[in-house]
């Protein structure tokens, strides 16, 4: 049985006990899928796993607390499951997870800029995914992409291919590709100077408006509604447009995820106005790894570094230099 | 209107708003950010930095008739002893200014701003002048749309590919550049130029062709009449509210690109005892919006704020400006949004529709 059916049977299982079963289902358009929430057993019909798993469905998890919900992962989303699980900001009883083996997953904008000459992906009519290829028909033409070409970023330095921890798993859990993180897309920015770099993120803050979906979309972003950016007491964030104050959100977030998030890129992903802020966190995630030997989502028991304190740390020689 | 169509030439286009730059602050469409973070923003025209007239813009011209931040005044106090006192500067008025190659769906947004800034709504009592000294001292030359993404729907809301409303001048891409049409008579004024020529039958007649063809294009409409009373009815049911935003993350991309939403917040940004008046956008969305000085928030659930959201877009504003609905059809909510909410989904749920024109693949989600 093809995972996807058997992801569709574990879901229809799982359905009875639960409040809902969050996955993902068809979007605007065949390129763009969605969020998917289940309540009825005839919602799983249009369940879509594989490629089209793109959003990160552990970051509704927090909003069903008290209840019990059931929850589609990747392995990538399955880290944030684990990591709110070990801050005690969801329950481990109230949340059953399906893991199945990711492949990959689609970067709509990567696809967008591949065919930029052809048209928008609005024009797009149809997705086919088969052995490595993507066929995607816009305007009457179809057009043969390499997978491997248009896949998000986070896809190719995957260590974590199935869930971390799953309830339900469909299929074989799949090798990672043993592809090391190398943080390759960092050397850019790491070789500008001081004041290269502040030109580059005030030339693409310019753009910002403001909108906070790089915060709503992350799952460990949890002040929700008592966000920095919104206080008017203490005024930590000048309202007005300016590019240094959303620099400074931006500063802010990326610090307060250091040691928490584990790089599923959701908040670069929902940018709608393309700014790379992912750097900035996975800059900060760099130096946690090199600092504390530390991956954020990988065990529920352990304590991000900084929100733990030890007398010595073991890997840093603070000490008999 | 009797003044001539023009052509412009997609070579001279460039040296036509350096000209009109002289008289206006030229603002138009063009690309930024590298490779598949590209998007398309309105900025000041700055030539070397080139234009995008091809592919959609991703945000609205929203911002060139009511900016992100808007300074309302400065302020000075002076704490003299005996004699404190408060110094107010007005803002300067704008300068004039011109936008080229906005989307017929961009320009039909500012009509909707109009009843809310101009006073028509409180018999001339509310007047934002603000918006209004803009409003009158900008020139809008949209561009009608050659084509139909998944998630335009400006039919819907009584627009159309190549809809004149609210436009100067309408440019329609006809062989190698634009067939300008002049729609009122400050759109008429800056088509007085030698750089552009005059048209041909040609011209004529492939514009008319591409505007027709762009219009067949979009899918048939619903009849949305029904949505004022539908969704009031609509207004208690927490289990419809609760389904259709389940995926929504509460976020501003919605609000931000969208071409009506006219929300805005006021304060003040102050350094010791100089500072400025500000006016933000605002939205809906975002908790702030119904948080009450006194600590309280009416308003907590996501599900409130989207139904606000929908709600006022297709139910409370038409009800106050004659049956007009709130939303232009750009299509940008669905196509930016991180959750792929589709409004169109929402309207049609709530009047009942069980199969929604062109909204073939959607699902409750």
């Amino acid at each position: 049985m093809a995972i996807q059916e058997q992801l569709k049977k574990m879901i229809l299982d799982v359905l009875p006990d639960v409040d809902c079963v969050i996955g993902w289902g068809p979007g605007p358009d065949p390129l763009r899928g969605s969020p998917f929430f289940m309540r009825k057993p005839e919602d799983v019909e249009s369940f879509m796993a594989g490629p089209m798993a793109v959003q990160n469905p552990a970051l509704f998890l927090p909003e069903y607390k008290g209840k019990k919900v059931g929850v589609v992962v990747k392995g990538c989303d399955s880290r944030s499951v684990v990591q709110l699980i070990s801050e005690d900001l969801i329950k481990r009883e109230e949340v059953v997870i399906i893991g199945f083996p990711c492949d990959g997953v689609l970067d709509v904008a990567k696809v967008e800029n591949a065919l930029a000459s052809h048209g928008e992906p609005g024009e797009i009519t149809a997705v086919e995914f088969s052995g490595g290829e993507v066929k995607v028909t816009l305007a009457g033409n179809t057009h043969s992409l390499k997978f491997d070409d248009v896949k998000a970023d986070k896809c190719g330095r995957c260590a974590v291919p199935n869930a971390v921890m799953s309830d339900f798993f469909a299929g074989i859990a799949r090798e990672a590709s043993g592809v090391k993180d190398d943080y390759e897309d960092l050397a850019a920015l790491e070789k500008m100077s001081l004041e290269e770099r502040f030109a580059f993120w005030e030339n693409e803050m310019s753009r910002c408006l403001r909108c906070y979906a790089c915060r709503n979309a992350c799952p460990m972003c949890v002040c929700r509604d008592h966000c920095v950016a919104s206080s008017r007491i203490p005024h930590w964030i000048s309202q007005a447009d300016s590019t240094r104050d959303k620099l400074m959100f931006q500063v802010i977030h990326a610090v307060h995820l250091a040691g928490r998030c584990t790089g599923c890129g959701e908040c670069q992903r929902v940018c709608p106005v393309g700014i790379p802020v992912l750097l900035l966190k996975r800059t900060l995630s760099k130096g946690v790894t090199e600092l504390f030997d530390y991956a954020a989502g990988m065990d529920t028991e352990s304590k991000p570094p900084l929100l733990t304190f030890q007398v010595e740390e073991a890997t840093i020689k603070e000490r008999n230099w | 209107m009797n003044a001539q169509n023009k052509f412009i030439s997609r070579a001279k286009l460039a040296d036509w708003l350096k000209e009109l730059s002289s008289r206006f602050e030229v603002w138009a469409p063009r690309k930024e950010g590298e490779g598949a973070r590209s998007v398309v923003v309105y900025r000041p025209f700055e030539a070397e930095k080139g234009l995008e007239l091809d592919r959609k813009p991703t945000e609205s011209a929203k911002h060139t008739m009511f900016p992100r931040s808007e300074t309302l005044f400065n302020f000075r106090r002076n704490l003299v002893e005996g004699a404190p006192s408060l110094e107010l500067e007005e803002a300067a008025d704008p300068a004039p200014r011109l936008v080229f190659g906005l989307l017929s769906c961009d320009a039909r947004g500012f009509q909707i701003f109009d009843p809310v800034y101009n006073g028509s709504g409180t018999n001339g009592q509310a007047k934002d002048t603000y918006y209004l000294k803009r409003r009158s001292s900008t020139v809008l030359i949209v561009k009608s749309c050659s084509k139909v993404l998944s998630t335009c729907f400006c039919n819907w809301v009584g627009g159309g590919p190549a809809s004149t409303e609210g436009a100067d001048v309408l440019a329609t891409e006809v062989q190698d550049g634009f067939l300008l049409t002049p729609v009122s008579e400050r759109g008429a004024a800056v088509l007085d130029s030698s750089l552009l020529a005059a048209t041909n039958s040609d011209m004529e007649s492939a514009a008319a062709d591409s505007q027709t063809k762009a219009a067949a294009a979009l899918p048939a409409a619903p009849d949305l009449k029904e949505s004022q009373s539908a969704l009031l009815g609509k207004f208690d049911n927490a289990a419809f509210w609760q389904a259709e935003s389940s995926k929504c993350l509460s976020c501003g991309a919605c609000t931000y690109l969208c071409p009506t939403c006219y929300c805005f917040n006021i304060s003040d940004e102050a350094a010791g005892y100089n500072g400025v008046r500000l006016r933000n956008w605002d939205s809906c969305m975002m908790p702030l919006f119904t948080m009450e000085a006194s600590g309280h928030n009416p308003r907590t659930p996501k599900m409130g704020r989207l139904k606000n959201r929908v709600g006022h877009k297709f139910s409370y504003y038409p009800s106050l400006h004659g049956g007009r609905i709130a939303c232009c059809g750009c299509g940008r909510c669905i196509k930016s949004c991180p959750s792929s909410v589709d409004i169109r989904r929402i309207v049609t749920d709530a009047i009942g529709f069980t199969e929604t024109v062109g909204l073939k693949e959607q699902n409750n989600g």
